[in-house]
């Protein structure tokens, strides 16, 4: 073939898969769009004010998926009514946490060539009163019940010249002094009397006990282990093996977790355990879907937790005692926090 | 002996001074077929690091998947390319046909791009991944053969240079038309994929249009040197030769030396303190410094001596190693850091293959290239294994002194050794 010939040929084949991808980019953009509209059937939400005061009504504040202009934005509902009107605060969050009046925010910032990814510390009028810029991309964030620490899990990686390795992050913020623990890897970390020093050591989803000690996961060697960690002391303990995004109940007495059982299907692996603290046993709770989800605790008795859903995610809630059926909570909801 | 590009496919090729193998007057440009090559390259890395760039983004916030469990596969994928590799570069000699499995392999990785699409648990996605990268592995040795036999000898560092800067510059682009996308449509993944795809996919046609093939019979050997059948076993015995053999000796020794860019980028932030926020961009810094100096670096070492470039670029990485170690706390520091690390890529990455295609013979050019490649990630892959031991051992400065020693015998044994050149 002639050069002309070729160049034709290139042409041609370049035209058509510009017009594929044209139309690829144009779709998406529309389902982008109608996104911002509001979705038929879906939860009315309508612009309000938000308080995470400990007073007031009880009520749940979470990250409201719902389609229409308030996609996204932390929402309330009052907490006997989950599936009621949503009031919508005009602070957008990927994660949130909320405990004595301390909100934690984790933002993507649109930059001009990629986005980048922040930490909000919010009082209880969800004014920023620190932010923090992140690593990588949010997971996990959790306050201490006094509202006094606050910590958050990134991912980082996600470039061929870095390998295609993910690791995580795990931070702590002192919000009374500001001091910030950048990551828990620096941490002295025990499992069976002997000091853990890997390189490969990733922490994830803390969950604070009070205003000095917190339950995290810690993943070194292809397993996971369930640590007991000081603040203060910069100190850790491993108590056991196979739990992920510990969740400590208010009483303090069980870490509700996802478990990897064994004989699933590698890409479900994940079941919804509660795990005794007196006695390290745990026992299954009656959800049987994969939940890839730090649980959150409602009352002593009941979990809620995400699950994939039309509208990116659904709030369910099933009790913590193996008993009962899973209830849908609400629909188009994340990163709940109950507020007395 | 210089072997013109396949004939009468271009006009520059068929030209008689290309064909006599004299360049009177100005050295001429670099060969058409490096050029085709280059843009093959340049095109795939837009597609393929479009979705390096969003994977992460994707798994977390598009499928809700904790991508974590991915990461323990990655060692087995690289041991896997490594030995793909091998078979790339076997079956590309036989018959010549470099240009047909360097096409089939830039195809399988196009068509990965759309399974993406379908498959929504990470074990499936990390089989696409590694269909993909059975593609990457495949068409390396054939292409980097093709590079080198459509060059003349004396300018093959500047071809691979120029080939590797046009590589460079798609990896560049990759995650801003990722981004771009991205920002034109909101959780648009399914574009960004399909995007990939059409990109690869013209790739793959500039590859099929504009590279010729080399089903020609190679010329005959000269003198002295006895023809080379494409088998296997030559292919092995290639290491019998003393000057490929001290080559793949030295490039290994240096590999074992060679710390993973991960843990560069890990000890560049942890003792050097860049923000967070800077660090995903880190990387982008060695590939600018990479973009950038290698066709310089490729051109002097086609003066100087590839050997001599090729150590050279270690000892940049020594110096890089030697400023992570030490305690200063200036602003320069990373800048300088990275400057080194990319400096290191551009003066060893095309630089090697430049080498290595003196030492094999033109019938045996993809497996000879593939056997290096291959023995130099092996020697990477023990280090990276090697450098996470030692850092539990004994904590990252210690691990990284350890590095910087055995790095500085193996330039010290690579300078002994000094394979001949074959220019």
């Amino acid at each position: 073939m002639s050069v002309r010939g070729r160049l034709l040929v290139l042409l041609a084949g370049v035209l058509v898969l510009a017009t594929v991808a044209g139309v690829a980019v144009w779709r998406a953009a529309d389902r982008a769009d109608r996104r911002d509209q509001v979705q038929a059937g879906g939860p009315s939400v309508h612009a309000g004010s938000v308080s995470l005061a400990g007073s007031g009504p009880p009520r749940i504040v979470f990250r409201s998926m719902a389609w229409g202009p308030h996609r996204d934005e932390l929402a309330t509902v009052p907490a006997g009514d989950p599936d009621g009107p949503r009031t919508a605060s005009g602070v957008s969050c990927l994660r949130f946490s909320a405990a004595g009046g301390t909100g934690i925010c984790l933002q993507a910032e649109r930059g001009p060539v990629n986005d980048t990814y922040r930490a909000l510390v919010l009082d209880s009028r969800l004014r920023t009163t620190r932010s923090v810029d992140l690593a990588g991309i949010p997971t996990r964030a959790r306050v201490s019940p006094s509202g006094h620490l606050v910590a958050w899990t990134v991912f980082v990686g996600g470039d061929s010249y870095a390998g295609t390795n993910f690791s995580t992050r795990t931070s702590i913020l002192d919000t009374r002094t500001g001091v910030l623990q950048p990551t828990l890897e620096d941490y002295a970390v025990t499992r069976d009397g002997k000091r853990v020093r890997a390189s490969d050591v990733n922490f994830w989803g803390v969950t604070f006990a009070d205003d000095t000690h917190f339950y995290a996961t810690l993943a070194t060697g292809g397993h996971t282990y369930l640590i007991r960690g000081d603040v203060t002391s910069k100190t850790a303990v491993t108590l056991r093996t196979n739990v992920e995004c510990p969740s400590l109940s208010p009483d303090g007495t069980r870490i509700a977790f996802k478990k990897r059982v064994p004989g699933l299907s590698p890409d479900a692996p994940w079941r919804l355990y509660v795990l005794d603290l007196a006695t390290l046993r745990d026992h299954p709770t009656a959800e049987t879907r994969n939940v890839d989800d730090q649980a959150v605790w409602t009352d002593d008795q009941t979990l809620s937790y995400s699950l994939p859903g039309d509208y990116g995610s659904d709030l369910y809630t099933v009790p913590a005692d193996g008993t009962s059926t899973p209830h849908l909570l609400t629909p188009s909801a994340l990163s709940p926090s109950w507020l007395p | 002996m210089y072997v013109s590009e396949s004939r009468g496919s271009t006009p520059a090729a068929a030209s008689p001074t290309a064909a006599r193998g004299l360049r009177p007057g100005r050295r001429s440009a670099v060969a058409s077929t490096v050029l085709a090559l280059g843009a093959v390259s340049l095109i795939t890395d837009v597609s393929s690091e479009m979705v390096t760039a969003v994977l992460p983004l994707y798994l977390v916030t598009g499928l809700g998947l904790s991508p974590l469990g991915f990461g323990l596969l990655d060692g087995v994928y690289n041991g896997f390319s490594a030995l793909v590799r091998l078979v790339g570069g076997h079956l590309a000699d036989r018959g010549g046909r470099h240009k047909q499995v360097a096409a089939f392999g830039y195809g399988l990785s196009a068509l990965c791009k759309p399974l993406l699409l379908a498959v929504h648990t990470l074990p499936l996605i990390g089989a696409v991944l590694a269909a993909d990268r059975t593609g990457k592995g495949l068409r390396t040795a054939p292409r980097d053969a093709l590079i080198s036999l459509s060059s003349s000898p004396q300018d093959r560092g500047r071809a691979f240079g120029v080939h590797r800067a046009m590589d460079t510059t798609g990896a560049l682009l990759g995650p801003l038309a990722a981004f771009l996308i991205l920002r034109q449509a909101a959780d648009g993944y399914d574009a960004v994929f399909t995007v990939s795809f059409c990109v690869a996919a013209v790739g793959v046609l500039v590859l099929l249009l504009f590279v010729p093939s080399r089903a020609r019979k190679p010329a005959a050997p000269p003198a002295g040197e006895p023809a080379e059948r494409p088998s296997l076993r030559a292919a092995v015995a290639l290491l019998g030769r003393r000057e490929l053999r001290g080559l793949a000796l030295c490039a290994v020794a240096l590999g074992l030396a060679t710390v993973s860019d991960s843990f560069v980028y890990l000890m560049l932030q942890r003792r050097l303190g860049v923000p967070d926020r800077w660090f995903a961009l880190l990387p982008l810094g060695t590939a600018a410094a990479f973009l950038l100096l290698a066709v310089p670096l490729g051109r002097w070492a086609d003066r100087v001596g590839r050997w001599r470039v090729f150590v050279g670029g270690h000892l940049a990485l020594l110096l890089a190693y030697a400023l992570l170690l030490t305690q200063l706390h200036s602003g320069v520091l990373p800048y300088a850091v990275l400057a080194l690390h990319g400096t290191f890529y551009a003066a060893t990455d095309g630089v090697l293959m430049a080498a290595a295609a003196g030492s094999v013979p033109e019938a045996l050019r993809s497996s000879g290239l593939a056997l290096v490649q291959t023995g130099q990630a092996a020697a990477r892959f023990c280090c990276s294994i090697a450098f996470g031991a030692a850092w539990t051992a004994f904590g990252d400065r210690s691990a990284l002194a350890g590095a910087a020693v055995a790095l500085l015998v193996s330039v010290g044994l690579s300078v002994r050794l000094r394979p001949a050149e074959a220019v």
